[in-house]
């Protein structure tokens, strides 16, 4: 709101992702000073996941382990100030503050808690007007119309900024839920709103995306998943979640709290800021394109690294949508031999298993073999073994069609008396028979979508 | 002599349904020319031949000493419909970081490299 030149104002990551560290939120609520606390619930394909939860209870659809979150983090909300911005809301934004608000009535009293519900992302209701008038959804690698798989569409949100986030923290929100809305935007809509950005302030927006994409991934720039001299880094047990200090001018410094483990510095931050990167010179958001190859990071004392010169571009007139269908079904079956000969042995059982498959005539859009322990995950790069004490045989398939999977689903366990010798870890039982839920990225005109903010309280 | 791209670089990969992109950045700033001139989009293509069925796209980012891979078809499928361990390329930084690169004695000395044969 005001541009007093020395403001500092300070967002906490406290969730990457759906399944993220339970604690994470509380600890940096209560680790030392944050304005705002940021939790990033959404992957590419949980949108789905949440869609076929409503679909069973019309309340549910959102992201339950956030009204744990809240419930740790009333306190500090309440007493002490810190805002809250999550897209915990899934597909049922308005259900998700309502569960926040049953939870706050027995802590706190009534009218403490404002929170701001944007909506407007979920376009499924819309899908076959918006179709009937020529957007095409394509999908963006594969340039296939969505009218392929509209008869298996489960989900259909557009990305939306930080705009309508912008508008619910104006209007008194303490507390702002969303559903679809960028990972970015969570961190660069407090800002935006804290700053005064304009909406043509593309540098500024830019920083604020950038800082939002550095912490949206939680401790993952902090010292987690961090390769770099990674035997070093300190007390992971204990490890802070990143916090940006920002500043009005577009500057940050991304910190920890004091006493945690984990460590930011130069690799660190750099690590994340190639995350998931496509053309690093145009990063596109719905607010403004972000233009990578302009951060410059500084060390700035111990567990600080100072981001600067970050420059941006004026957003397109599209937002990306994400859509998820049903596309079949898969299923993965292990089993390991022990030495020796532990690689032949698995070898051996893979080609009888597909004899078998082939024998019943069972055909597989894919069917893939992996040696766990020997090719997994390099493949043909990987110097193999040459007599390890164990190999796993992880063997999956994919088809349209349910029973051809969980027919395989039986092949495997008789393999253990029936197939090569010196053969164990089956204790699992059969293979689980998974419907897959694919992701269809699209584009749509921006104009088509419109946001709405209500404030509960 | 032969230097592992490991000793001079670290990396983090991950996904855009079936790309996987790995971003490499030098572990010290003045090798980074080195492994920007190393790491042609040929020299990148051939090292994953047999791993991803589709092309690969190169990008620098000199400001973080960093290069960015973009690695098509990587994931059969990619996201929920591969069957792969490896589902969402996390792995695929460091299946980059197993190149070993040819250098002259006198340049290696000069910027320091650590040896592959040490």
């Amino acid at each position: 709101m005001t541009r007093t030149p020395d403001k500092i104002v300070r967002v906490a990551g406290g969730q990457g992702f759906w399944g993220d560290w339970l604690d994470a939120p509380r600890r940096q609520v209560e680790g030392g000073p944050v304005d705002y606390l940021m939790l990033d619930y959404l992957a590419e394909v949980t949108m789905s996941i949440l869609q076929k939860q409503k679909e069973r209870d019309p309340n549910m659809g959102y992201a339950r382990d956030f009204i744990g979150a809240m419930e740790s983090v009333l306190p500090a909300v309440t007493e002490r100030g810190v805002k809250v911005i999550a897209n915990a809301g899934g597909v049922n934004p308005v259900a998700c503050a309502h569960a926040v608000l049953a939870v706050a009535r027995s802590h706190c009293a009534e009218g403490t808690l404002k929170i701001g519900v944007v909506t407007g992302d979920d376009l499924l209701p819309r899908l076959d007007e918006l179709l009937a008038q020529g957007h095409a959804l394509t999908h963006m690698e594969t340039g296939e119309p969505l009218s392929t798989v509209r008869d298996r569409v489960l989900s259909a949100n557009a990305y939306i900024g930080s705009a309508p986030i912008v508008e619910a923290l104006a209007r008194g929100a303490n507390v702002v839920v969303t559903g679809r809305s960028t990972d970015t935007a969570l961190t660069m809509a407090p800002l935006r709103y804290e700053f005064g950005w304009g909406a043509d302030e593309w540098d500024k927006l830019a920083a604020g995306i950038i800082a939002g994409h550095i912490i949206e991934c939680g401790a993952q720039c902090s010292g987690g998943n961090c390769l770099y001299d990674w035997r070093n880094i300190p007390d992971l047990a204990n490890i802070g979640y990143p916090i940006v200090e920002a500043r009005a001018d577009g500057t940050f410094t991304i910190v920890k709290h004091p006493n945690t483990g984990g460590r930011i510095n130069v690799p660190s931050v750099s690590e994340q800021c190639v995350y998931e990167m496509g053309d690093p010179n145009s990063y596109i958001t719905p607010d403004v394109v972000a233009d990578f190859t302009t951060i410059h990071l500084a060390g700035d004392g111990e567990n600080r690294v100072r981001v600067f010169g970050i420059k941006g571009r004026p957003a397109t007139d599209k937002l990306k949508v994400s859509i998820a269908y049903r596309a079949g079904f898969k299923a993965v079956g292990t089993l390991v031999y022990a030495w020796p000969d532990a690689l032949e042995k698995a070898q051996l059982a893979d080609r009888v298993l597909r004899e078998r498959l082939d024998n019943m005539g069972l055909t597989f859009d894919a069917l893939l073999t992996e040696f766990v322990g020997v090719s997994a995950t390099h493949g043909p790069l990987s110097n193999a073994p040459t007599d390890p004490p164990e190999v796993q045989l992880r063997v999956g398939v994919r088809s349209p069609d349910r029973k051809t999977v969980e027919r395989f689903t039986r092949e495997i366990a008789p393999l253990v008396l029936n197939g090569p010798p010196s053969v164990t870890g089956f204790a699992g039982g059969r293979p689980k028979v998974e419907e897959i839920v694919a992701y269809w990225p699209a584009l749509v005109d921006k104009r088509v979508v419109q946001t709405n903010v209500e404030v509960l309280a | 002599m032969k230097v592992r791209l490991l000793d001079l670089a670290h990396a983090r990969s991950g996904d855009k349904g079936d790309t996987a992109n790995v971003g490499v950045i030098a572990l010290k700033p003045e090798w980074y020319p080195f492994i920007a001139e190393q790491l042609t989009l040929d020299r990148v293509r051939q090292h994953f031949k047999g791993l991803i069925t589709g092309d690969v796209e190169r990008y620098e980012l000199p400001n973080l000493n960093a290069l960015n891979f973009l690695l098509h078809g990587a994931l059969d499928g990619g996201g929920t419909l591969s069957l792969k361990t490896d589902a969402q390329g996390k792995v695929f930084s460091t299946a980059l970081l197993r190149m070993v690169l040819d250098v002259p004695d006198d340049r290696a000395a000069t910027l320091g490299f650590p040896s592959a044969d040490e």
